[in-house]
């Protein structure tokens, strides 16, 4: 990270703690930043010059709350939110001089982002925007979506948790399991939207994997004892290792079995490696831990030189069984393609519905990769024109065109 | 609802078309080719059409009643629509996701737009 990037990571860090302490206490995620906007704007243009103050939180305040009490005498702030977003801040600002501990609220507006009142479909953006302060613009490139329309989609969601007046709280006890696993698959869905994407098949959310492993990281530290939060942290880390083996030198698409190792990021594997021993203490297996580990097998080849396939395709087999997501169906056939043989693949392969994986570049690609192996070279052609009619990425479209058999 | 995506290319992707290279000139064909079948197989075609380079434009403008025709294309622009496809999707989430698939060359725009529907 560079000098300016560092500076733009503490200004967002330090902008999402303030949204979350003042939306705790007013309920209103759009007013919290709204108020804080121009201050965050400021704080990105100065810092990189005159350095990161000494208290971000209180440099921010000061400006945001001159923005609340201008907004207040023009009403351009949601109005009935102004008065309790004034005491929040000056109860903030308050704490910053005090050098009191500063509460940080990002977990509960983790769980409001993902909550099950709002649309699934909105999840992910929102914690992007409120808890990492990306902008809309970005986020909806990221989804393929129009920004007005992405920008109305994040708007209407927070009037929502204004209006139904959802909860700034932590789940309980019985609740948890599920609430975080509505956080764990948004967190997830900004690192990839599917399994074999997240291999660097779909370029599309890339930028966003960095962010995505910021949004482990900090969860990670306010959830120190869930082996899920680990077990997903895990799996990002582990394909983050291979970001830098996924292309040749010249570009070229290189699939996950034919990297060279030697391009793999030791820290970050060690780093996924620990974490994942680390969760497994807890004796609760879940889906990330599960797919973390079919990671952390593939990982192995930098040490043995081949790749354990009986292991990965026992690890998918877990993985069915607890999540049978169409990702893992696919994934489970390329392991039993490769422990035993491409006909039992084949015939898993064949019980997934056919409107599932319709546009499910992935299965068609294994397809056609296993109709080659039975020597159907016709059926095989055509699978890997399907495949490579849905790809988003050229050099993988480089990569498929490469396979498809010759006509005998 | 039908979506047009509108498919502008510059200068270099139109000449990938007839390169020399070929290996590139294939993967340019081979590719649009895939991605017609895939619309096609998922459900999702309507129809579309690939155009010749702007050379072979022709603009007609009508003024006070009269036609004007000129030699060459509408805009002078540095992205010329090079084809379009029509393709029949729920939303336009959908459509960009099918947008997103055209193998257009770099430098490629593409312009997604909700067709009329039919009054009555």
């Amino acid at each position: 990270m560079d000098a300016r990037a560092t500076v733009e990571h503490v200004v967002r860090a330090s902008y999402a703690r303030l949204v979350a302490f003042l939306a705790a206490r007013s309920r209103d995620v759009a007013a919290a930043e709204d108020a804080l906007a121009e201050a965050f704007q400021a704080a990105l243009v100065t810092w990189p010059r005159t350095g990161v103050p000494e208290k971000p939180e209180a440099w921010l305040l000061v400006t945001a709350r001159r923005r609340l009490i201008d907004a207040a005498r023009h009403a351009r702030v949601h109005a009935e939110a102004v008065p309790s977003l004034l005491a929040a801040a000056a109860e903030a600002q308050e704490m910053t001089e005090r050098e009191l501990e500063f509460p940080d609220e990002r977990l509960k507006l983790l769980f409001v982002c993902a909550h099950p009142a709002i649309d699934p479909n909105v999840h992910t953006p929102m914690m992007l925007q409120t808890v990492l302060g990306l902008d809309a613009a970005r986020i909806a490139a990221a989804f393929l979506v129009q920004p007005s329309a992405m920008g109305q989609r994040l708007s209407r969601a927070k009037a929502k948790i204004r209006d139904a007046r959802v909860a700034f709280e932590l789940p309980s006890a019985a609740e948890l399991p599920q609430r975080l696993d509505a956080v764990l698959g948004a967190v997830y869905a900004a690192y990839g939207t599917g399994w074999e994407d997240v291999d660097g098949a779909d370029r599309r959310n890339s930028s966003l994997a960095a962010e995505a492993i910021a949004l482990g990281r900090l969860l990670l530290r306010m959830m120190p004892d869930e082996p899920e939060v680990k077990g997903l942290l895990a799996l990002m880390l582990h394909c983050a290792a291979r970001c830098a083996a996924r292309r040749s030198a010249n570009g070229n698409y290189v699939p996950l079995t034919e990297q060279d190792t030697a391009l793999w990021s030791r820290p970050l594997i060690e780093e996924a490696e620990h974490l994942l021993r680390d969760a497994g203490r807890a004796g609760r297996i879940g889906r990330y831990q599960l797919e973390a580990a079919i990671q952390s097998a593939h990982a192995g080849r930098a040490r043995t030189g081949c790749t354990d396939w009986e292991s990965i395709a026992l690890l998918y087999e877990g993985l069915v069984s607890h999540a049978p997501g169409t990702g893992a169906l696919v994934g489970r056939a390329a392991a039993v393609a490769e422990a035993r043989d491409a006909e039992t693949a084949w015939s898993l392969l064949q019980t997934i519905p056919a409107e599932a994986v319709a546009s499910y570049q992935p299965y068609w690609a294994l397809a056609a990769h296993l109709l080659k192996r039975m020597g159907q070279t016709t059926q095989s052609a055509d699978a890997y024109r399907r495949a490579i009619g849905l790809s988003e990425d050229s050099a993988l479209r480089a990569f498929l065109t490469a396979q498809i058999p010759a006509m005998p | 609802m039908n979506y047009t995506l509108l498919i502008y290319e510059d200068a270099a992707g139109f000449d990938l078309r007839s390169t020399p290279d070929a290996a590139a000139r294939q993967a340019y064909w081979g590719s649009f080719m895939a991605y017609t079948k895939a619309l096609q197989d998922a459900g999702v075609m309507v129809g579309g059409a690939g155009l010749q380079p702007t050379a072979t434009a022709t603009t007609l403008r009508m003024r006070n009643g009269k036609r004007h025709v000129q030699d060459g294309p509408y805009a002078d622009t540095k992205e010329q629509l090079g084809g379009y496809y029509v393709v029949n999707v729920p939303d336009l989430d959908a459509a960009l996701e099918w947008a997103a698939r055209i193998p257009a060359p770099p430098g490629s725009v593409i312009e997604v737009r909700p067709n009329l529907m039919h009054e009555g």
